[in-house]
């Protein structure tokens, strides 16, 4: 069994079958327990539906109700070859804040299309927000197979259009899969009505998925927190790249302080000799204190800045105008600012530019913009350093946007 | 790195992370299994000392064998301990016997933890609630903020991506934040072995019968088990396929009554 969980994101337009393909797999794996089918029963009976697969991830009184999914749910299920989170993403317009809450956590997606519909809007807006956060596992579900009594030349002809569709967002999609999400066929068991469909079921499908592998990179060490601990001062942080080793040599950025790691800790482990990527421990250093959002690197290989050029994504519902007040956060660090230039913003559902040296962004938009910030910070590619490539922008409490350095 | 530390890691840089936010700030312990994991989580995250009170809500109605582990191991971790009693509601005999479950759950608990929260002034709550629990909570933010009447707005959640956790709004009253709710039942319990974490004995198997969650003795009801050992209780969930709180009695009367505890400001 491999250490790692896989996150799976499940996206698509509305009544795609999103949900009612989670809740498919969860049963035909045998993981939902008898006690919570029941319960689905019950409730399908009371909204007059037969046994709705859907209400094993649409908990909520209302979602059952309309029918609807309004915020994700993660849902955990096992194979013999790993686990993994799957997170059912809602469809509408109105939660895409939802959708990109699950997107961002995912390193691989399913993608829905009901083959009565087709490509919709939402469609194309989730596979823009995937190619855009970097999700490059994905495999497309043509779904509802049964309401096409199973012909292999309506599944190729959707086939082709969602293979235009992504090669223009450079996004070559693992696998296309027909199925029918309701009825069960090539979900985790192989279809009888789907004979002429050569490839995986979804099951093998995801089981065929990497898993995110810790690249060997430069170190970057992001500094949370100042402790005292019996007496002696402490930082926390987490290795957000690399390897962070005791008696390391290291530059202290934005300021780029040279600074050595003299001891590296955690709870009962008093004295480590390394920590890996991702490890949350305790340092102690040779050389003026350290301070939450410093980054320590070593070699000076980040961007060290005031002045971001990023994609952005807006995910509220107000829209944004030019030199409002913003809060750049990314990793640890936290600096007041403002966009200073929209130099484009487009819709991600049709990707037509539709201003450039714009004034304001508009809700579920996308825009290239450059943010002036009050403070200097360490910043790197997206695609090189996912850590220190991504941020939140926040306005008066709130995250309003997703941001990627590019 | 192994799948226990993955998760460990990232419990405890959410722990960090609410620290660093808020001063105001305090655990909710219950002294069930996850809560007492998240005590243990938070022990690591400060190097052994925890900077903040623990809080246990006590409706009264908890097994005898709860309360001598909350004291026991509140000496021995050198825990600032609080305990929070809607007492009003406890003269008045308010009980799982006198109205509903949902009644009995939001007097006892949910209002004594407003009481609590209002009393010390607190601006941030960790809880261990995880997501495979239970539907509704499989909804949950890491950083919930709840409102004045500490409303959960369940239809209009904050993003949050990548560890980036919401501010305080104007509008916000609290924050429940969440450290361990990426971990399953099974994560628990091997985590739990790993750590050689204390539980209460409630959980063990005697006489063939063993609680798989615990709670309030008069709505908990045992499961048929010889899993009398943390080994043996991975081996039984590694096995077993009924869901962990069909022994919760809340869960049973309406099939929304958890989602409407929560919306209330229940856990």
């Amino acid at each position: 069994m491999e250490e790692r969980s896989l996150h799976i994101v499940i996206v698509g337009h509305v009544d795609h079958g999103k949900s009612t393909l989670v809740g498919r797999l969860i049963y035909d794996t045998g993981s939902l327990p008898p006690e919570k089918l029941e319960e689905i029963r019950k409730a399908s009976e009371l909204q007059g539906r037969e046994l709705e697969f859907a209400y094993i991830m649409d908990n909520l009184e209302e979602e059952r109700k309309k029918g609807i999914t309004i915020d994700i749910a993660h849902t955990f299920f096992m194979t013999k070859k790993r686990r993994y989170v799957i997170i059912d993403a809602p469809g509408h317009k109105e939660f895409l804040k939802n959708m990109i809450s699950g997107t961002s956590q995912a390193e691989a997606a399913l993608l829905l299309i009901d083959i009565s519909q087709g490509i919709q809007e939402q469609t194309r807006r989730h596979c823009y927000i995937l190619s855009l956060l970097g999700v490059r596992q994905i495999a497309v579900l043509v779904n509802k197979m049964d309401l096409a009594g199973y012909r292999e030349e309506s599944f190729n002809e959707i086939r082709n259009e969602i293979e235009i569709l992504l090669k223009g967002l450079k996004i070559i999609p693992s696998y296309i899969i027909p199925v029918s999400a309701s009825k069960g066929e090539n979900v985790a068991l192989r279809s009888e009505k789907l004979t002429w469909y050569k490839g995986p079921t979804i099951l093998e499908a995801l089981d065929n998925f990497d898993t995110l592998k810790i690249e060997d990179k430069g170190l970057r060490f992001a500094v949370q927190d100042l402790y005292t601990v019996v007496g002696e001062p402490v930082a926390v942080g987490r290795v957000e790249a690399g390897v962070l080793r005791k008696g390391q040599d290291v530059f202290v950025l934005p300021e780029k302080r040279k600074a050595r790691i003299t001891k590296i800790k955690k709870y009962l482990e008093e004295d480590m000799p390394f920590a890996a990527t991702g490890d949350c421990v305790g340092i102690r250093i040779e050389g003026p204190g350290l301070k939450r959002g410093q980054i320590l690197s070593d070699k000076i290989l980040s961007t060290i800045t005031d002045t971001i050029h990023a994609n952005i994504f807006w995910m509220v519902d107000k829209e944004y105008r030019l030199g409002t007040p913003i809060i750049f956060r990314c990793a640890t660090q936290e600096v007041k600012g403002s966009i200073r230039k929209i130099l484009k913003r487009f819709d991600p559902a049709s990707i037509e530019v539709v201003e450039h040296n714009a004034t304001t962004i508009k809700p579920a938009e996308v825009a290239e913009v450059e943010i002036g910030l009050e403070a200097m910070v360490t910043v790197d590619n997206f695609f090189e350093v996912p850590e220190l490539g991504r941020f939140v922008l926040e306005h008066a409490g709130y995250p309003v946007a997703g941001g990627i350095i590019v | 790195m192994e799948h226990l530390t993955i998760l460990e890691n990232k419990s405890i840089f959410i722990i960090r992370e609410a620290y660093y936010r808020f001063k105001d700030i305090a655990m909710l312990w219950s002294v069930g299994k996850d809560s007492t994991t998240l005590l243990w989580l938070c022990r690591k995250a400060f190097f052994g000392q925890i900077p903040f009170p623990v809080i246990h809500i006590d409706t009264t109605y908890k097994f005898p064998e709860m309360y001598r582990f909350r004291d026991e191991y509140a000496k021995k971790w050198g825990l600032n301990l609080i305990v929070g009693r809607n007492e009003g509601q406890i003269e008045a005999a308010m009980g799982p016997g006198k109205g509903s479950k949902l009644d009995c759950c939001n007097e006892l608990k949910t209002n004594a933890l407003k009481e609590t929260i209002g009393k010390y002034g607190l601006k941030a709550l960790l809880l261990g609630i995880r997501r495979d629990e239970h539907g509704i909570r499989a909804k949950e933010r890491v950083f919930s903020p709840r409102d004045e009447n500490f409303k959960w707005d369940y239809e209009n959640q904050p993003a949050e991506l990548w560890d980036q956790y919401k501010s305080t709004a104007a509008e916000d009253n609290h924050f429940r934040v969440h450290p361990i709710l990426h971990m399953t039942e099974l994560d628990i319990w091997r985590y739990i072995k790993r750590e050689n974490i204390p539980m209460s004995e409630l959980y063990f198997s005697k006489e063939g019968k063993r609680y798989r969650s615990i709670g309030c003795a008069p709505c908990c009801s045992p499961i048929e088990s010889n899993a009398s050992s943390v080994d043996e209780i991975i081996s039984e969930l590694e096995t077993s396929n009924t869901s962990e709180r069909s022994g919760r009695a809340q869960d049973k009367e309406d099939a929304y009554t958890m989602q409407k505890l929560r919306s209330l400001g229940y856990m």
